[in-house]
């Protein structure tokens, strides 16, 4: 991953080492001053579901943006321009939305604990049970990948031994999860999410004002790099090959804005786990939206300053910086793509700032891998180990086996990490998982959700097949990389079109599958899909609110916003 | 989560407000003396007014969420 005899970038001050230093006292505090309120299952696995919208709102984005997040899409910003940005916009804000204003009433009514727990009460025993052993293998999966970008990260800025940083952040995230719970997790990720923007909102700043202004870094961009356009998302998605990421319109609109978006943000129990904590349904529906006007904005932190090191890091000798693929660093080119957000940190921060942009990347890290260590616990407790190991224990005992799920999960994770310290193209593995688990995932529980007629025998074998169709998808590439050219409908296509046709083709095998079985089946009678399906469940009358609470208004402001910044940046 | 213990709120008050401290504190150091950092755009003494910032809103959510208040 980083060449041997890497100099660090940066060497911490005496003041950095006291933010970071405080930063951990903080969120170790918070998780022995939350001990006391985790005492049974609902406290621990569910936050007492007493969460405000906002402070759900905050945590349900928070949890999303990990050390990989920050790191991969701020390299994927340099690598392919402002197109990264789509995975925030048309890749994110319709789901979240359709979320909190359609969804949620359907995942808060039925008082489920989790998303498999929706398809046990949907669709029976077997596809929760495969559910829940997909979730808990990706959600291990994707926490060591977490752990280990952070630990990279610290060993090439400032020369941290990896084993270090894993061990130290991960002991930091099994203490406060551990004690508190679901309610620690969420309550750090509030403060990660604030720590996050005071850490790093200052390079987009301090990077446009160097720049001088935003047209002239777009007029700079293109006089360095001739012809290729990063500073327009849609512009040069008429063919594969006339963008930078090697993707088609069709790609991006269905295969991201459709299935891999409304897969992750509506069904990964991580970040769905976080809104069913709400104190009410009303505040279950409006925290999404809040999370969706956050995570606009995210782009001006990560996006951005990936397209401001295009134009403004040099070597020191003068030259134009080039940085490469993991795979390229040589002598040469020392930097990989995913040095650019630590770069540019590194850069602009003296002395109390780089340590706060360091603290920001550990908290990045840290709600990332929280978010997943908490997910995984309650999934392991209510949709593994209850059902199938000990049905019938007592309150305190599935409290204690949370806590035991907790600690696996961060040692399990810490072995995934080395894991993939031998792997190639981590952001690849991770677009490949969500392919595997949560394109048909999504088949699954649209249909459940939406129709009356699904059957139990319809969602396993439908998800069933979107799995084995996603894997052998991937593999069959793998050994015959020709057959990208079937898989994604063009010999021009790249690994990230790839990502997305592979989904779509999974959710589509998904669907067909679930709707063939269930007609072959005898459908439920409606009696029993109140609370679980649209059109058979009566939902609770809300007093009405004024327009300022109304979450139908604040969607429709977010939505407009939506549409005009992919017009502006068109 | 308020009325029932400590505030997030104020958990984060309490975070900006050390944060603030520092850096306006380490910023305000480099004035004084002239001991610059070398970094880009140094002569914007980002430490001064980007902890000064966070500061007053660690100071304001302090106050505001102040468990003895509540």
């Amino acid at each position: 991953m980083f060449v041997e005899g890497h100099h660090e970038l940066a060497k911490l001050s005496f003041l950095d080492v006291i933010v970071i230093a405080v930063y951990f006292a903080m969120v170790i505090w918070i998780g022995f001053y939350l001990k006391q309120k985790a005492n049974t299952s609902e406290e621990f696995f569910m936050a007492g579901r007493e969460m405000t919208a906002w402070i759900a709102g905050l945590s349900f984005v928070s949890a999303n943006l990990g050390s990989l997040e920050l790191m991969g899409w701020a390299g994927s910003a340099y690598q392919y321009g402002i197109l990264a940005a789509h995975w925030y916009w048309i890749g994110a804000i319709p789901a979240m939305l359709f979320l909190g204003l359609v969804m949620m009433p359907f995942y808060y009514v039925s008082k489920t604990h989790s998303v498999p727990g929706y398809l046990k009460l949907r669709f029976g025993e077997p596809s929760r049970v495969l559910a829940a052993v997909s979730f808990g293998f990706m959600t291990i999966l994707m926490s060591g990948v977490n752990m280990f970008a952070m630990a990279v990260v610290m060993k090439v800025v400032l020369g941290w031994d990896i084993t270090f940083s894993i061990l130290m952040s991960s002991l930091a995230v099994a203490v406060y999860v551990t004690l508190g719970g679901l309610r620690s997790a969420i309550f750090n990720e509030v403060l990660q999410f604030v720590l996050i923007w005071g850490g790093a909102l200052l390079v987009p700043i301090l990077g446009l004002i160097e720049a001088g202004g935003w047209t002239k870094l777009q007029a700079n961009i293109l006089a360095n790099y001739h012809g290729l356009d990063y500073t327009h998302m849609w512009r040069g998605l008429a063919h594969f090959s006339t963008n930078p990421m090697g993707v088609h319109w069709t790609g991006i609109v269905f295969g991201l804005g459709f299935v891999i978006s409304f897969g992750y943000w509506t069904t990964d129990f991580l970040v769905v786990q976080r809104v069913l904590a709400a104190d009410s349904l009303r505040s279950a529906q409006m925290a999404p939206i809040i999370a969706a006007a956050f995570k606009m904005a995210v782009p001006f932190i990560v996006i951005l300053p990936g397209l401001l090191g295009l134009v403004i890091l040099h070597n020191p000798d003068g030259t134009l910086m080039h940085l490469v693929g993991e795979n390229a660093v040589s002598a040469a080119n020392p930097h990989s793509y995913n040095e650019v957000l630590p770069l540019m940190l590194v850069r602009y921060c003296g002395p109390g700032l780089l340590g706060l942009g360091i603290t920001a990347l550990i908290a990045g890290f840290m709600s990332g891998m929280a978010g997943n260590v908490s997910a995984f616990s309650a999934v392991w407790t209510y949709d593994i180990y209850q059902p199938l190991i000990n049905k019938k224990a007592t309150d305190k005992h599935y409290v204690a086996v949370g806590r035991w799920a907790t600690i696996l999960g961060v040692v399990v994770s810490i072995g995934t990490a080395y894991l993939v310290m031998h792997a190639q193209g981590i952001m690849d593995y991770v677009q490949a998982l969500f392919s595997f688990f949560i394109a048909p995932l999504l088949g699954t529980i649209l249909l459940g959700m939406f129709w009356k007629r699904a059957t139990g025998a319809g969602g396993f074998w439908g998800l069933l097949a979107g799995t084995a169709t996603s894997i052998s998808l991937y593999v069959w590439v793998k050994l015959d990389p020709a057959a990208l050219s079937v898989v994604a409908f063009s010999p021009d296509a790249k690994d990230m079109a790839e990502n997305l046709y592979r989904a779509l083709w999974s959710w589509v095998i998904c669907v067909l599958v679930t709707i063939v079985v269930s007609y072959m089946g005898k459908a439920r009678p409606e009696s029993e899909l109140n609370g679980l399906v649209y059109g058979a469940t009566v939902l609770p009358n809300e007093a009405p609110v004024p327009l300022i609470k109304n979450h139908w208004f604040w969607a429709s402001i977010v939505i407009v916003v939506f549409f005009v910044l992919n017009l502006m940046f068109f | 989560m308020h009325g029932s213990g400590i505030s997030i709120w104020f958990f984060i008050g309490v975070l900006l407000a050390i944060y603030g401290f520092l850096i306006c504190g380490y910023g305000i150091y480099e004035l004084v003396t002239g001991h610059v950092a070398n970094v880009a755009l140094a002569n914007l003494h980002a430490p001064v007014w980007w902890g000064a910032v966070m500061l007053a809103l660690g100071a304001f959510y302090c106050l505001r969420f102040n468990p003895r208040r509540n």
